[in-house]
């Protein structure tokens, strides 16, 4: 086991991935500067550099997935995806069944999301439930290093397309780069077990679609993903002071959803608490809802979500965002509600 | 109607103050994201915004914040703006890329070549609603490469619209070599469209201000659109803390972190041959020197320099002006600060 930092982790595996398997490859705006040590190592060759061209270069690593390659695809952010979408949406997520389960799409969508250092709405989005939505999209948004590199691996094997959510909170690099730029006077409140944690020296794939718990506890079950693990384990930590025992799960991947962990906690707590960086209507804590409500499971349900466009001003900002306070008071009242 | 040179420069000057102070409450941590100036193409807005008038809209892209300032837009909610607060142009909602004035048909993207299709908006609308007016949008050429740009350019001639596109080519999209990334020469894209191309020195204010005028005319009797290519320099990089910049400012601070796992990296086995990896390595020693070729701070690339040569034979009224612009930034950057901590 050694230490590693989130995105440090991401691109050990891609080291360890194109070392074996010289289909895969790496592009995006900027990757050679921004992926220097694999430039180095594997050649412009394999690590190519793109005009801000996202519509024809996404489109292209989706078709050269569907002819052999492995392409990993770097958006500078998934709001950018907004310019490409139809790659997504109506390509790499269609060929399977347009074709009879004959052919598929094996591309891997490397997107930096997510808030915390004040770059606006246009910038800071999370998007993984509108991504999930699409059926033949897999969505993972991974909360450590570990699973970062876990979860790489795996998609670089799965035989369809990933879109790999990097947080640029968790991220040393993205947060360098967007957030602090070199400065030593700002502050972010960057979650220490999701930035930095241990993996193995040879890591090994994370399997897609599950989900782990990361406290047990038996009042309510708090579930979330990416930044949003972090708050809710401090949360559940401030609730134990109350006598509230909450377990916090980390789904890992918002789809397809590990359906089966997310029932067997909330019946046993009967309580659901979402937690969703994302956007909360038309998304995945509506979606965790009806997973719960098509079962005989009873339970209450409650989220902590982002409801509104995320503000520029960074004290907004964080309160658009789930935040520790915002979980606790949630818990506190859908606790206090089925008293 | 000839350009007044003088007040052309105090327009720049305010310009330049402005963003100086924003750059140096971002290094002080008070803007805590990005930071995008405009410092090096205050000679191209300036040369294009001030031959705008009543009812024209502008299309801004991720730096807009220049433009806004000449147009007209009050320094004051601009400056509480970029610091978050509820007193700023936006409520603090939206920040130096985000910045909005209905007011002045003023929108920005943060989207890289978005500013294409909202001036095919605005004109379509200016065309219907307010005849004679018109619209400008402004980009790098990076995103000459985006297809909505493209697509705009194109849509503007077929509908004949009052556009003027004015890209402004500072040869780099953020880390790459525009150049490297970029087929063809971009007029004679342009030109593919049927759109008239005008090239000029984007550091000379006075060359930009006469294309403009003309395009600007043209598009405003019904003629159409125009392209003008426009070269400058960015002072800053793409944006404050420019890994590059850094990068050469401070090598010892920051070279061994970039460096050691480079070379570590290099010399891994399993991975390309040693060509393969060269020649990766050299791409990156290229991207580096170009960047210490291209002297940022030299003078003879400073669109302020150059205009002020103009200006040196009144040297008492020049200083008067400089000491006037400079003390209305000062007072704005003070009364904006009191307002915030009070």
């Amino acid at each position: 086991m050694r230490n590693s930092l989130f995105t440090q982790a991401v691109d050990d595996v891609l080291a360890q991935a194109m070392a074996k398997d010289p289909r895969v490859i790496i592009m995006g705006e900027d990757v050679p500067m921004l992926r220097s040590n694999l430039l180095v190592r594997f050649g412009p060759n394999r690590v190519l550099g793109t005009p801000i061209s996202e519509s024809s270069f996404l489109g292209a690593g989706v078709a050269a997935s569907m002819a052999g390659l492995r392409p990993v695809v770097e958006v500078y952010m998934v709001d950018f995806l907004g310019v490409c979408m139809d790659a997504l949406l109506n390509h790499a997520s269609k060929v399977e069944a347009f074709s009879g389960g004959k052919w598929t799409a094996p591309v891997v969508v490397r997107a930096p999301c997510g808030g915390g250092y004040g770059d606006g709405g246009q910038h800071e989005q999370s998007l993984w439930g509108w991504l999930a939505h699409i059926p033949g999209l897999t969505v993972v948004v991974p909360s450590t290093p570990a699973d970062a590199g876990g979860l790489m691996l795996a998609a670089l094997q799965h035989n369809g397309p990933v879109i790999f959510f990097e947080h640029k909170l968790l991220s040393e690099m993205w947060l360098e780069i967007m957030g602090s730029g070199g400065r030593t006077t700002t502050q972010y409140d960057v979650p220490g077990g999701g930035a930095k944690g241990t993996v193995s020296k040879h890591m090994e794939p994370i399997p897609i679609g599950k989900a782990v718990l990361r406290r047990s506890g038996s009042d309510i079950t708090i579930v979330s993903v990416g930044v949003g693990v972090h708050r809710a384990l401090e949360a559940a930590e401030l609730l134990e002071k109350e006598y509230i025992s909450a377990s916090v799960l980390d789904l890992r991947t918002v789809s397809p959803l590990d359906k089966t962990l997310v029932c067997e906690s909330v019946a046993q707590t009967g309580s659901l608490l979402v937690v969703d960086e994302d956007y909360e209507s038309f998304g995945l804590s509506g979606e965790l809802s009806a997973v719960v409500s098509e079962t005989s499971i009873t339970c209450k349900f409650a989220r902590v979500c982002t409801q509104t466009t995320i503000p520029y001003s960074r004290s907004k900002e964080d309160q658009v965002l789930p935040n520790v306070d915002r979980i606790r008071n949630g818990a506190l009242t859908l606790l206090e509600s089925r008293r | 109607m000839p350009p007044d040179i003088w007040l052309l420069y105090s327009q720049m000057l305010k310009s330049r103050l402005f963003e100086e102070a924003i750059a140096k409450l971002w290094h002080d941590g008070l803007i805590s994201g990005e930071m995008h100036l405009g410092t090096g193409e205050e000679a191209i807005i300036t040369g294009v915004v001030s031959n705008l008038r009543e009812g024209d809209s502008m299309a801004l892209d991720h730096r807009g914040t220049s433009a806004m300032l000449i147009r007209g837009v009050d320094p004051v909610p601009i400056l509480h703006e970029l610091l978050g607060s509820p007193k700023g142009l936006c409520g603090g909602m939206g920040g130096h890329m985000h910045l909005f004035s209905k007011e002045y048909l003023a929108a920005s993207s943060g989207i890289v070549g978005a500013a294409g299709p909202t001036a095919v908006g605005f004109a379509l609308a200016a065309k219907y609603l307010r005849p004679g007016t018109v619209t400008t949008a402004f980009f790098g050429e990076g995103a000459m490469n985006q297809g909505m740009l493209m697509e705009s350019i194109n849509l503007a001639t077929v509908w004949n619209l009052p556009v003027l596109f004015v890209c402004k080519n500072d040869r780099w999209s953020i880390t790459t070599e525009s150049a490297k990334m970029t087929g063809g020469d971009l007029n004679e894209r342009v030109h593919g469209f049927g759109v008239p191309v005008v090239e000029e020195d984007g550091l000379d204010v006075l060359a930009v201000w006469n294309a403009a005028h003309d395009a600007i005319e043209r598009a405003r009797s019904g003629l159409g659109p125009t392209f003008l290519h426009a070269h400058c320099v960015h002072l800053e990089g793409h944006f404050l803390g420019y890994q590059l910049k850094r990068l050469i400012r401070s090598p010892i601070k920051d070279m061994p972190d970039v460096a050691i796992p480079l070379t570590q990296s290099f010399l891994k086995p399993s991975g390309a041959n040693i060509r393969e990896r060269l020649s990766g390595m050299n791409s990156i020693i290229s991207t580096v020197m170009a960047t210490l070729r291209s002297s940022r701070r030299e003078s003879r690339k400073d669109p302020l320099f150059l205009a002020r040569e103009h200006l040196h034979s009144e040297s008492t009224r020049l200083k008067e002006l400089e000491d006037k612009v400079e003390q209305e930034i000062n007072q704005i950057l003070a009364s904006v600060l009191e307002e915030e901590t009070s």
